[in-house]
């Protein structure tokens, strides 16, 4: 199994290197930090720019090629670089990365344990009106954009806000600001902040896993081997747990690896919307702003989360799975 | 399943002696099958509506009515008028036809792309297979939308044909993903081998065997892109980075609709409305294409999955793959 | 007469409305062996999974099923667990599939003795590794941790013997045990689940659609068609005196492997599919020959007299207005069922006549691979190793081996039309390592395949009239003459022309693999390769297309290579056979020799495997069982591949060992200018 994971993981590093370097390479080419300077107030001189740019290796008149190799070396010594107002990356990264996580990590597991559980009850109840509820729902889930949940839940914040006189569930930022109290209450404040948003997140993602888990938990439900577990002796609530569900989830690890892939889009909007100061939200300000620096950190980030989730979605696979261990 | 029931339920007296082809034959049961027919006489009628709707109404699109702001539907603004005064009813259509062209063309493009490489890879295996893989996973933990909104502005010369083009080519990789494992085990079934040792090419035998088994899946995935494109092509505008204004499309429509829905719905659900009824008649054509090209659809799909009692002898527990419960999966945002 | 223990009455299932079983009586007294015999369709497994009620949601099931006098259908699910697996056990036909495949096999055992015995953990499991050893699997401790995918398919159905028989159950259901194993290991099978049964002193009902297990494991017999029971009789008397024209028919339908019981008679028609609406009468009134206006009327029902025999269960009873008939005159199969005139081929001598393929020395191995992105190889698979092959014109050569022995391979290595690993291929007086791209098409036209399973063979998308244009378009022949030949072909295999706008599966399996014969035939081709080509038909089906695979050659003089694990339908078509093992040909010859007087011990264990469907025969047969599995080819041993397994070098003295362990045996004929060689050092 380790023979097989670290299989995978070598692949992951060869795709990791050649997407962050394609990455960077069209960053630095389509966005155009020149134009920022240029724009400032008063104008300053073509050498000044000049100076500049190539003190924050944004130089367009630099080989992008060159470019890149500045930026890996930093990357390989810790350094991400600056961003075009001078800063660190490094600082915004750090602050920004938990942030994002947090959203990432809480809405994808949720949206999956969700959406297997009502996958596979909704199998379970085929043709019955659980079933072709859950189906209708998931269906109008699914063809609704994240941001328009997002949008829909705020406004629906902000309704109940004003109809209650004060705010019933936080709708911006991930915590409240100077806020009292031990461990506990800031615990409490976290949770509460990240309702909608995890919400807004996790309900895509439990209608997609919904949707896969229902057709694989049916395929499970005609197995031979289940019939099987019946004949031994096993209650059929029994049987469908211990020998279907086990055997039905072993494809959502795919979907785990794929989920992830739109996830971090979608967690890009929410932040905007929900006022989060995560990567995503910097990645929008960074692209508006030609800040090539910090929109490759994001790209990195990006591609690093996508490439964990897989390599997760690998392990899990392999630990449910004994058929690809011997691989 | 029958020969001699089927017989007897559709004898025409005056059979061909020579068969015929098997596209004439689809095309005659996609024309008998009603889903299909309703949701291509919806879609031709939203065109109708898309493309000659801006004929009916005087009012431009973009241009505003100063005189009536934020103004419910009425004779003069069928759908009323947004906080700008510029008619809805107008923008609508408007919107409808830029809609109606990108989700379809993503569709399009990024399906043809997926099944050329995905049956590519799945049926030469070896090395073709190896790096069209790493392409299509390159391209995979590309962040799309980052992509995206990094050569928007770039492409804002070129217009709304490089958006397309866009959406399509990070679109693709997991349909792709999913013909290639598909066409690996369809090169193992004996119907394929019985074709290469008939001395047929290998391209023929990815168009004429690989392809046509791969359509159930290929169809319903195209439906699903129209959906998600035209999703991904509101989700990008509402953050700018897709069609700008004074340009619209129902996205940005529905974005900038949204927040004032429960006060001003003339605003959002006319738009709303047309996107739903879009996806669901882009979705009764894929069913009925579906079924018109599975020509087991007709005797074994509503059928309870596991009657298997009987399945008992050597060679027929094989079973084909068929994909009818392929759920859907969004693309971008 | 003593009270049955397992008493079914007017049990019927139906699915959607769709009738599977219809009103079917069972009795299965303490300790005997119940054969239930049909064929696909014929609701044989559905009744076994409806004493248990194991069918899925959208079954109904009426009637009544006894255990011990206590109903069971209809109980409650928790009671009915308790009876599951405790009482009444069941083995199911595919062990692949029906174990659990990500938990251990010791786990699922254990599993089984935990859910009805209150034990701990390791009492489980230690009973689980002596259920293994009961059941003859080797190192049974280290066997509980294996995963079901990691044992061969003989292994995996003897664990779920073990499984069925962890609670000592009173009756053991088992539904076609051994139909997807090889004879060897069906023979094998068959001796555990008789251990099986005297240990636990279980009663046994064995579905199955294979007579020949019938007739060598069934006490009493009973045989269904559509949904009902059609004749009942204990095995003797079933199969000497059938009362039933089905019975009759299914008798004279198989090949026999003693090449007694004449030419093969097959049943007209096809059995009717699970569920197809029953029209009044007979069921099986279409396809009998005896049939009467009152047998479209009504359906029979099952009744009979004793025959008087001191057992107590000599009733037998069949389902037939005409039984009375077919009891009183006993006729033989053919006399009641048309025979086709088969047009004899009147072949030259064999000198005479010229090669169409000779395979000389032709070996093949595939690399084993491990680890992801960077592909070790890790030793070779040497799949065939040595094969000689022989095909004059006009000729069937029959190709006999176990699966794993490389038949296939040696079919694709063939068909490929490309230099071989090593030996030489000629095909039609070529070498095939000498071709250029035209002569490989112009050759392509003249070898064609038939496959194993229709339902696979034919792409389910194209009407059948693409299906048998292609090979006509790929030699480059113009649309409108391919287009031409459909209809003459379909004729040809005796289907309506003006079926070609149909879909493959709108064909019942016969029909289908006349389709893939015929378009095996559009190019004309001299060699057919068989790939199994009856294996997947059933039995009163199959004896047709055999019969048109030998009017097809008589007609149109074409040489068959005919690839089979079934040695009765072999000795049936073959002129000549070749018996594989682990990649070799050990025995070549013509088939009169090979099959009745076999000179590698390996031939005749697999001869002494194949059951016979005549009880008295098959009791009488001497058994010798081969042990194990065959070894992998991923091995590859020095001397005599066959030695581990070999009965003959078992017994020889230590000196004459040596020989099979260092040298290789050659090829050798049993006499100068005889057409029969073996590879043994001491044939017999």
């Amino acid at each position: 199994m380790t023979r097989y994971l670290a299989g995978r993981l070598g692949y992951y590093a060869a795709l990791l290197t050649a997407a962050v370097f394609l990455s960077y390479a069209l960053t630095g080419t389509a966005l155009g930090p020149r134009a920022y300077f240029e724009a400032k107030q008063p104008r300053p001189s073509a050498a000044s720019v000049d100076r500049q740019l190539t003190a924050l290796n944004l130089n367009d008149r630099t080989p992008v090629v060159e470019r890149f190799g500045t930026w890996a070396n930093g990357l390989l010594h810790g350094d991400l670089g600056r961003t075009i107002h001078g800063t660190s990356v490094n600082e915004e990264f750090g602050r920004r990365i938990w942030v994002s996580l947090r959203l990432l990590l809480v809405g994808s597991l949720l949206g999956m344990l969700l959406g297997v559980a009502a996958g596979a009850w909704s199998a379970v109840r085929q043709y019955r009106l659980s079933d072709r509820t859950l189906t209708v729902l998931s269906f109008v889930l699914l063809s609704t954009p994240v941001f328009l949940f997002a949008l829909l839940l705020k406004n629906g914040a902000i309704a109940a806000k004003n109809a209650a006189g004060h705010e019933v569930v936080p709708f911006t930022g991930y915590e409240t600001p100077n806020l009292a109290g031990g461990i506990g209450a800031h615990l409490a404040d976290w949770a509460l902040h990240l309702l909608l948003p995890t919400l807004s997140l996790a309900l895509g993602g439990l209608a997609t896993y919904s949707r896969y888990q229902r057709a694989t938990m049916l395929d499970v439900l005609g197995a031979d081997y289940l019939r099987t577990a019946e004949a031994k002796g096993l209650t059929r609530g029994r049987a469908l747990l211990k020998h279907g569900l086990r055997t039905a989830v072993i494809p959502m690890t795919t979907m785990f690896a794929y989920a992830f892939l739109g996830l971090f889009t979608g967690a890009a909007f929410t932040e905007t919307i929900f006022g989060w100061h995560g990567m995503g939200e910097w990645f929008i300000q960074a692209v508006n702003e030609q800040d090539v620096n910090s929109v490759a950190a994001v790209n990195l980030f990006a591609a690093v989360v996508v490439l964990a989730a897989g390599l997760l979605a690998d392990a899990l696979h392999a630990a449910l799975d004994p058929r690809v261990r011997v691989g | 399943m029958s020969v001699e029931l089927a017989a007897a339920a559709e004898q025409s007296p005056d059979e061909p002696s020579v068969p015929r082809g098997r596209l004439r034959l689809a095309a005659a049961r996609v024309a008998g099958s009603r889903g299909a027919l309703v949701g291509l006489v919806v879609l031709v009628l939203l065109f109708l509506l898309a493309f000659v709707g801006p004929y009916l109404t005087p009012w431009d699109y973009a241009a505003p009515d100063y005189g009536s702001l934020r103004q419910p539907p009425s004779g003069t603004h069928w759908f009323g008028t947004n906080g700008l005064g510029q008619d809805v009813f107008a923008q609508t259509v408007r919107g409808l036809q830029k809609s109606l062209v990108i989700g379809l063309l993503v569709a399009v493009l990024s399906t043809g792309l997926a099944s050329l490489v995905g049956a590519c890879a799945g049926y030469f295996g070896g090395w073709t297979d190896r790096v069209l893989t790493f392409l299509v996973d390159l391209l995979l933990i590309f962040p799309a939308f980052l992509v995206i909104a990094v050569l928007s502005p770039r492409l804002r010369g070129s217009g709304w044909i490089a958006f397309v083009l866009l959406l399509a080519v990070f679109n693709w990789m997991v349909t792709a993903r999913v013909v290639r494992s598909m066409t690996r085990s369809l090169r193992e079934r004996e119907f394929v081998a019985a074709a290469r040792y008939m001395g047929v090419g290998p391209f023929r035998i990815i168009w004429r065997h690989v392809l046509p088994n791969v359509s159930s899946f290929l169809i319903i995935d195209a439906t699903v892109t129209v959906g998600g494109a035209v999703m991904s092509e509101a989700a990008l505008s509402y953050f700018g980075f897709g069609v700008r204004p004074p340009d619209v499309s129902l996205g940005t429509l529905l974005a900038a609709g949204a927040a004032d829905a429960p006060v001003f719905p003339w605003l959002f659900y006319f738009a709303a409305g047309l996107l739903v009824l879009f996806v669901l008649a882009v979705n009764l054509v894929g069913d009925g294409l579906r079924d018109a090209l599975d020509p087991t659809a007709a005797a074994g799909r509503h059928r309870p999955r596991s009657r298997r009692g009987e399945r008992t002898r050597r060679g027929d527990r094989r079973r084909p793959t068929r994909s009818t419960d392929t759920p859907s999966r969004r693309s971008t945002p | 007469m003593t009270t049955p223990l397992l008493t079914v009455r007017d049990l019927t299932v139906d699915f959607d409305g769709h009738p599977a079983v219809r009103g079917v009586d069972l009795d299965l007294h303490r300790g005997e062996t119940l054969g239930l015999v049909g064929e696909s369709g014929s609701g044989k497994s559905v009744t076994a999974l409806a004493v248990l009620g194991l069918l899925p949601a959208t079954a109904r099931t009426g009637g009544s099923v006894r255990l011990d006098g206590r109903e069971l259908l209809g109980l409650p699910a928790r009671q009915l667990a308790a009876v599951r697996g405790r009482r009444i056990a069941m083995v199911f036909q595919d062990p692949l599939s029906a174990f659990t495949p990500v938990h251990r096999i010791g786990d699922q055992i254990a599993e089984a003795v935990r859910t009805h015995q209150d034990v701990g953990r390791t009492a489980a499991r230690k009973r689980a590794a002596e259920l293994l050893d009961l059941v003859g699997i080797p190192d049974p401790a280290r066997a509980l941790d294996a995963f079901p995918h990691e044992f061969s398919g003989g292994m995996r159905q003897r664990a779920m013997i073990a499984m069925a028989v962890a609670n000592e159950p009173d009756v053991l259901l088992a539904d076609e045990p051994t139909t997807a194993l090889d004879v060897t290991i069906q023979a094998q099978v068959l001796e555990v689940l008789r251990t099986a049964r005297r240990e636990s002193g279980a009663a046994l009902v064995l579905v199955s659609h294979d007579l020949g297990v019938i007739a060598g494991s069934a006490d009493r017999v009973a045989v269904m068609y559509a949904g009902r029971i059609v004749e009942a009789a204990p095995v003797d008397e079933l199969f000497a005196a059938p009362r039933h024209p089905y019975t009759l028919g299914l008798i004279g339908a198989v090949p026999r492997l003693d090449g007694r019981g004449g030419p093969l008679v097959p049943i007209p028609g096809r059995p009717p599919a699970a569920g197809e609406p029953a029209r009044p009468g007979c069921a099986f009134a279409d396809r009998c020959p005896l049939t009467e206006d009152r047998c479209r009327t009504a359906e029979p029902p099952l009744t009979g007299t004793g025959t008087g025999s001191a057992s107590g269960t000599g009733d037998h009873r069949a389902a037939c207005v005409r039984a009375d008939h077919l009891a009183a005159t006993r006729p033989a199969p053919a006399e009641v069922y048309p025979v086709p005139a088969l047009p004899a081929a009147v072949p030259r001598p064999r000198a005479a006549r010229d090669s169409v393929l000779a395979v000389r020395g032709l070996t093949r191995s595939f690399p084993r691979h491990r680890g992801g992105l960077l592909r070790r190889r890790a030793g070779e698979v040497h799949a065939v190793d040595g094969v000689d092959l022989d095909i004059r014109q006009g000729e069937t050569l029959g190709l006999v081996g176990e699966s794993g022995s490389g038949k296939s391979t040696t079919l694709y290595e063939i068909l490929r039309l490309a230099a071989p690993q090593g030996g030489r291929i000629e095909l039609l007086g070529q070498d095939t390592a000498a071709l250029d791209r035209a002569a490989v098409r112009r050759l392509r036209s003249r070898v064609q395949i038939v496959f194993q399973d229709p339902a696979a063979s034919l792409d389910p998308r194209m009407p059948v009239g693409d299906v048998l244009a292609e090979p006509l378009l790929a030699q480059r022949t113009p649309k409108a003459e391919a287009r031409r030949r459909v209809p003459e072909l379909l004729r040809q295999v005796g289907l309506d022309p003006a079926h070609a706008d149909r879909y493959p599966h709108e064909f019942s399996g016969g029909q289908r693999q006349r389709i893939s014969i015929a378009r095996a035939l559009a190019v004309r081709p001299d060699l057919l390769v068989l790939d199994e080509p009856v294996s997947a038909l059933d039995v009163s089906v199959q004896a047709g297309v055999l019969n048109l695979l030998q009017q097809l050659k008589a007609e149109l003089g074409l040489a068959y290579l005919f690839v089979s694990h079934d040695l009765s339908v072999v000795r049936h078509l073959a002129d000549r056979v070749a018996v594989m093992y682990l990649g070799r040909t050990v025995e070549t010859g013509t088939a009169a020799r090979v099959l009745t007087r076999p000179r590698h011990p390996y031939t005749r264990a697999l001869l002494a495997a194949v059951p016979l469907p005549d009880p008295p025969a098959e009791r009488a047969r001497p058994r010798l069982l081969l042990a194990g599995d065959p070894p992998s080819p991923a091995e590859r041993h020095l001397g005599c591949p066959f030695r581990p397994r070999c009965p003959v070098h078992a017994a020889l003295a230590p000196e004459q060992r040596a020989r099979c362990a260092t040298e290789t045996p050659p090829a050798l004929p049993a006499a100068p200018g005889v057409d029969h060689t073996a590879t043994c050092h001491y044939p017999d």
